[in-house]
């Protein structure tokens, strides 16, 4: 349909704003060399101490493991419950239904502050000490919104004459569920569960409310930027992550083939869902 | 897997039993279904903004910090003061402008991805969308300090092609453009999500009406493309208006938004109850917000 | 039969709920009492006399048992450097996790509840120790545990901001001035006088910390420019001197760059050349020195305001033998000494003067530990803004003025 001007022109708009999103990145990157912790530029030497720095940092690696117990507790709860919630919402007409789903999307559309700041104060109005429990309570609230959404995305996307189908021929509720529901569904799964994990990975605005004495790798960076004597440490440390979190990611486009359903493949046309 | 494997499988007859039971009891397959995230969200999360409502109705001795129970309008009286009112009126509208920006930076991009690149480069491009929120939100802001300020390279490209030094650091501008940045892929993915689900056909049709691209353009692509929009706006407007982080490092003086005076009475202050009537602003504004972007459709694009 | 549209009554049913919740919260809450009421009745607003701490009561351990293994403190950034932390911790196995807060305010808040049974320590400043005093959330500490506290000078030892009747509630650490902090490329002369930050000279570039407690400053400025106004104490202000001082301030923020939150953000501004003079702490011309950058600092003649700080027990501190251990050291010459240089303030223990003067030549008297007393004099320190004044009236504004004052400054 577009025509060659037009396929330039959206080429050129998407190379810059690809450049717009990588050139801080590149700058993360490139200053994690600086040797000097004032970040100025033009740098005037370039080493990799900060690497061997930040790897053999204790404190690094405590709110690292932190950070990965709180996500990974995080997630594995918001699939349980989005996962569940996005079914109910999908499959039955009750009461108050409208609403549920107005209020599954609250903790994302609610600024981060309010979230915070609420259950800061309602951990306090009932004596609970805050701890990795309580942040894995605050993570876990917006990452039921994420898996939510996605799972009912995917399920209105989905037509339920598998599920009848499934049935007519036999098989049992539980049988459904295993062998046609949740394969449709696990893309949708896998991808909301990437992205929960990546907004409880670096969370941070809940988290300053939520947390104790202990720090996630979030807190860690904004007391590091706080003291301000390490900087480049910092950005050696965001290095590592944006090293180790390429392969997920790749693999987890690759699954969900760029956002699930191709046009090609969607038989229905918008008006029914 | 034939049904016969599938029959012989797994099912015993108590699971069978059960299932048979729930399948005649929708309700009761619903309620359980629903009822863990319901309760989490009704015990916690909404009992937690109930709390600070009624939080926003008292006030805070001041020596020593502890709760007054008693029912005052006070709080909200000063909030409705000149001082706090333009700081709302600020947040809100660099919110708006930082919606607009990301919406006209995100519609060629996603449509980009979601029609014209190829299997393997809108896979690739998806990565370069995602691979950003990887790296941390404040690594990201303070590596756009490192930019903007006055020793910094924006500063030192320009004195190179002998333009004069734009100097935007710890500016307003600066806030719009670090904002716009950060939240650029949550506006992109919704947009993406609603382009790439318009059928080829309906192009083709539009076409074969005898449209040209514009038309099209107009008349079928941007109106499909709206729930998600709104559902991408529904992201970067909240997430201003809550964000004090960017403000705190970037900004200057004139930067100060709802977050941020939130985020003093809370900490500076220890003034619970007013930075909770502060906080109801953002929650109305953003139900409001909500409601209109659902007659949008765009909870449907999310 | 009618069936209210689903969206109605989706609304509908929030509304139930939410509605019932408030009314359950409601009801709790007033009947409930607050978590600490002795001590913090409000008739008299909170003047502190004739009040008794929540936690005078409480046992103080005899000695001081093994370590537990880690210490989480609340504390003023620059104050936990490995330089003195690490052997610390080699010799007490006790690990240091160190929280940093930017203002005292934001040290009670993360205090609150004894500590939340998550923080063992706080070094707060005198305008904090009260409200955590009088507040509950700290506790006493049997300071005949820590054998250096005999060295201390004896106006630090019993001081008042953490001793109420002979009950003392930490030690006390080290005390220092705000200063004017400047780029010596840019000033060349040392500046003799805090006008230097209000006037236009410099307009565009000063940097002051974004902290309500700033009004003071303004105050002592003015109680020195303006004797007409007649404030003696920059923290007890009737409400026509507290307007003088925030009119001062709303007329100097044409000139600021930026407000500092982090200790480190006044450093980069000066780096990068965005401010050339300031208000500061003395740990950022410390740290802008040791990167190579020409800065210097320096009191002017109208004085300067300051803190007191002492490490604070709390209340439920949950490696209460690791923090005791942490009062020894942190009391004893050396740490003393190198914390002193290192943040360029005076320290409580009389002998770090001469290990001050074999890490630095010249470093006791440099920061006037040969002569504290007379230099304690000189600083009015933090303490918190109360409508009493000291003179006996009640006109004075309190200290959640002051914030809202502050917002209207640098909003």
């Amino acid at each position: 349909m577009e025509g060659r001007a037009t396929r330039i022109v959206l080429a050129v708009w998407v190379v810059g704003v690809l450049m717009f999103l990588f050139i801080p990145i590149a700058t993360i990157v490139i200053f994690a060399f600086d040797r000097s912790n004032v970040q100025s530029w033009p740098i005037r030497h370039f080493t990799t101490h900060w690497f061997s720095v930040a790897w053999h940092d204790p404190e690094v690696r405590t709110s690292l493991v932190l950070s990965l117990k709180a996500g990974l507790a995080a997630t594995v709860l918001a699939l349980l419950l989005g996962s569940a919630a996005a079914f109910a919402v999908h499959r039955f007409r009750f009461f108050g239904r409208e609403a549920i789903s107005l209020l599954l999307v609250l903790p994302l559309a609610l600024p981060g502050i309010v979230t915070g700041i609420a259950l800061q104060s309602f951990f306090s109005y009932n004596k609970v000490n805050l701890s990795l429990v309580t942040i894995v309570i605050g993570h876990t609230t917006f990452c039921i919104v994420v898996i939510y959404n996605n799972v009912l995305a995917r399920l209105r996307r989905t037509s339920g004459s598998l599920q009848e189908a499934s049935a007519d021929l036999g098989a049992s509720g539980f049988q459904t569920f295993r062998y046609i529901t949740l394969p449709t569904l696990s893309t949708a799964i896998i991808a909301g569960a990437l992205l929960a994990f990546a907004l409880s990975f670096d969370e941070v605005i809940v988290t300053t409310f939520t947390a104790g004495a202990q720090n996630t790798l979030p807190l860690w960076i904004l007391g590091a930027i706080r003291v301000g004597h390490q900087l480049p440490e910092v950005n050696a440390v965001v290095v590592f992550v944006l090293a180790l979190t390429t392969i997920p990611v790749a693999i987890s486009v690759r699954l969900t083939g760029g956002g699930g359903i191709t046009r090609s493949s969607v038989r229905h046309t918008p008006g029914d869902s | 897997m034939t049904i016969e494997t599938a029959r012989a499988g797994r099912a015993g007859p108590r699971a069978a039993r059960i299932s048979a039971a729930l399948w005649r009891r929708p309700w009761l397959r619903g309620a359980l279904t629903l009822s863990p995230a319901l309760a989490w969200f009704l015990v916690i999360y909404l009992a937690s903004l109930v709390v600070m409502l009624v939080t926003a109705f008292w006030s805070v001795d001041p020596f020593t910090n502890n709760l007054q129970h008693q029912l005052t309008l006070a709080n909200f009286r000063q909030v409705f003061t000149p001082t706090y009112e333009h700081i709302i009126w600020r947040t809100v509208l660099l919110a708006a402008l930082v919606t607009l920006t990301d919406a006209v930076l995100a519609l060629p991009f996603a449509y980009f991805m979601a029609r014209v690149a190829s299997h393997r480069v809108r896979n690739l491009l998806f990565m370069g969308v995602l691979l950003p929120l990887w790296a941390s939100y404040l690594a990201r802001v303070y590596a756009w300090i490192v930019i903007l300020t006055k020793g910094g390279t924006l500063n030192w490209a320009f004195r190179h092609v002998g333009l004069p030094e734009p100097n935007i650091g710890y500016t307003s501008t600066a806030m719009w453009l670090v904002f716009s940045y950060i939240w650029l892929p949550f506006m992109i993915i919704p947009v993406y999500t609603a382009l790439e689900r318009i059928p080829d056909s309906l192009i083709e049709a539009s076409s074969d009406l005898g449209a040209r691209n514009s038309r099209t353009l107009r008349g079928i692509v941007l109106p499909l493309a709206l729930p998600g929009v709104v559902a991408g706006s529904i992201f970067t407007f909240s997430l201003t208006l809550g964000d004090f982080i960017t403000p705190l490092l970037i900004g200057g003086t004139n930067s100060s938004l709802i977050g941020n005076v939130i985020y003093d009475n809370i900490g500076t202050a220890n003034n619970l109850p007013f930075a909770a009537a502060l906080a109801i602003i953002p929650i109305v504004i953003m139900t409001v917000y909500l409601l209109t972007a659902r007659a949008f459709g765009a909870f449907e694009a999310m | 039969m009618h069936r209210p549209h689903p969206r109605v009554r989706g609304i509908g049913a929030v509304a139930i709920v939410v509605a019932a919740l408030a009314l359950l919260v409601a009801g709790c809450g007033s009947s409930s009492k607050s978590s600490n009421t002795t001590g913090s009745t409000s008739k008299s607003g909170s003047g502190t006399s004739g009040l008794v701490p929540p936690t005078h009561g409480m046992a103080v351990p005899q000695s001081v048992g093994k370590g537990e293994g880690s210490l989480n403190l609340i504390a003023w950034e620059g104050y936990t450097l490995p330089d003195w932390v690490k052997p610390f911790e080699q010799q007490s196995g006790c690990t240091v996790h160190a929280k940093f807060a930017g203002t005292s305010s934001e040290m009670v808040s993360l205090m609150a509840n004894g500590g939340g049974g998550q923080y063992d320590m706080v070094s707060a400043s005198g305008d904090a120790d009260l409200r955590l005093i009088y507040g509950g959330d700290v506790r006493p500490v049997n300071i005949d545990l820590i054998p250096a506290w005999k060295d201390f000078h004896p106006f630090l030892q019993n001081p008042s901001f953490n001793t109420i009747d002979g009950v003392h509630y930490g030690v006390s650490l080290q005390f220092g001035p705000n200063v004017l902090l400047y780029s010596t490329a840019a000033l060349p002369a040392a500046p003799t006088s805090w006008s230097t930050i209000y006037s236009s000279q410099y307009s565009g570039k000063v940097s002051v910390p974004n902290n309500p407690i700033q009004i003071a400053d303004a105050a002592l400025y003015l109680s020195k420019t303006q004797p007409n106004l007649g404030i003696t104490d920059p923290y007890e202000l009737t409400q026509s001197q507290f307007d003088a001082a925030v009119n001062l301030l709303k007329q100097q923020k044409p000139l600021i760059k930026k407000y500092w939150n982090l200790a480190s953000e006044e450093e980069s501004l000066f780096q990068n050349r965005e401010v050339v003079v300031g208000a500061a702490w003395p740990l950022q011309t410390g740290d802008l020195k040791k990167a190579g950058f020409p800065a210097a600092d320096t009191i002017p003649s109208e004085g300067a305001t300051g803190w007191a700080d002492s490490w604070l027990l709390a209340t439920k501190a949950p490696h209460p033998n690791c923090a005791y251990l942490w009062m020894q050291y942190i009391s004893t010459p050396k740490p003393q000494a190198q914390q002193a240089l290192s943040f360029g303030e005076t320290p409580a223990n009389s002998k770090a003067c001469d290990v001050m003067n074999t890490l630095e030549k010249g470093g006791c008297a440099r920061l006037h530990a040969d002569k504290p007393d007379a230099y304690f004099q000189t600083i009015q320190f933090w303490k918190t803004p109360l409508a009493q004044c000291g003179n006996g009236n009640s006109d004075c504004v309190p200290f959640q003025k002051w914030v809202n004052a502050w917002t209207q400054i640098t909003g």
